[in-house]
């Protein structure tokens, strides 16, 4: 059991790396070093305002993982916050990791003045999609599409 | 999408039991707050009992009490007790036509095509209704309530 008054949600540090990796190819199956590198290039603390990879901490551990990012008229919407990744330990887990994580996002959005959060995901990853909906979102008015190429 | 009357009460009863944890309500108070049938609400209580979201409680002041857990049982979890909203009635793919086969009636095409796109309808009702828990419904509720 982690302790939530321990835990500190702060932005990502090159040395805790390998714990997201570990995380993530707990989550996916896949452990994916040079992905995470570039993630880490392109979303890691400080580099761009509009960009967020937090991460959980409790007694050195890394407990949990978000990547986020404000974009500007995508699809033509207007501003608006993105959250592309959420993982927890599996043994941190329905303490509470998750939902402060995703506090943390909110609160990175609204210092940059967007007020609309939203995600995509898998319709068959009941577990994430539950998280979602317990933090109180609900389906966005958009249709995602997809075909084969022939 | 409509749901059956029967759906709606069974949804009604486990929203109240949730909302009240530990609380032992009869039928009649329930049938009574949204003006169900008591008739038709016994007999949809009976049906969650036996799906083993409720227990009854015998004697004077005899009742139901929930037994599910509100974080983690569904509106698909009580919904489906009540309705077949299954991803896979409709099939969907089309059978390949081997070579010198009659061509397939208009009306089977016209259908199966139809198939496709009420299946994919099916599986966003399904992974909505699977995905709101009895505790997220009520803070839905609570939020629209402000
Ligand atoms: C989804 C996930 C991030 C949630 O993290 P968490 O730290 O366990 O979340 P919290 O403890 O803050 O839970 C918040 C709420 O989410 C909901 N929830 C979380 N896990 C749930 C589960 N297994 N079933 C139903 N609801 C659940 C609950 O409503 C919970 O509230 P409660 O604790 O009051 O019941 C975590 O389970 C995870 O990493 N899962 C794998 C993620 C994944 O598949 N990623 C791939 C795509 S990015």
């Amino acid at each position: 059991m982690i302790s939530l008054k321990k835990m500190r949600v702060r932005g990502v540090q090159p040395g805790d790396l390998a714990q997201v990796i570990e995380i993530d190819a707990g989550i996916t199956g896949l452990r994916k070093p040079e992905y995470w590198g570039e993630i880490l290039g392109r979303y890691g603390s400080g580099r761009r305002r509009q960009r967020f990879f937090l991460v959980a901490e409790a007694d050195r551990r890394i407990e949990g993982f978000a990547i986020a990012e404000v974009r500007d008229w995508e699809y033509g919407m207007p501003p608006c916050g993105w959250v592309f990744a959420i993982g927890v330990r599996p043994d941190a887990r329905l303490e509470g990791v998750g939902t402060r994580l995703l506090e943390a996002i909110g609160e990175g959005f609204r210092r940059l003045g967007v007020t609309k959060v939203r995600t995509i995901l898998a319709r068959d990853n009941h577990l994430i999609l539950s998280f979602f909906r317990s933090q109180g979102m609900m389906a966005a008015p958009f249709i995602a599409l997809e075909k084969d190429l022939e | 999408m409509r749901l059956q009357k029967n759906t709606l009460a069974a949804l009604c009863s486990v929203l109240e039991f949730a909302a009240n944890p530990g609380l032992q309500l009869s039928a009649a108070e329930i049938a009574a707050k949204y003006r169900i049938s008591p008739h038709h609400l016994a007999k949809v209580l009976r049906s969650l009992g036996r799906a083993g979201l409720l227990e009854s409680v015998r004697g004077v002041g005899g009742g139901y009490r929930f037994t599910g857990n509100a974080k983690r049982l569904t509106l698909m979890d009580v919904i489906g007790l009540f309705e077949n909203i299954s991803a896979a009635r409709r099939g969907g793919r089309r059978p390949a036509r081997r070579e010198g086969a009659p061509a397939r009636p208009a009306a089977a095409e016209v259908e199966e095509a139809l198939a496709v796109v009420l299946s994919e309808i099916d599986e966003i009702a399904r992974a909505t209704f699977s995905t709101i828990t009895l505790d997220t419904m009520l803070k839905l509720m609570a939020r629209r309530r402000r």
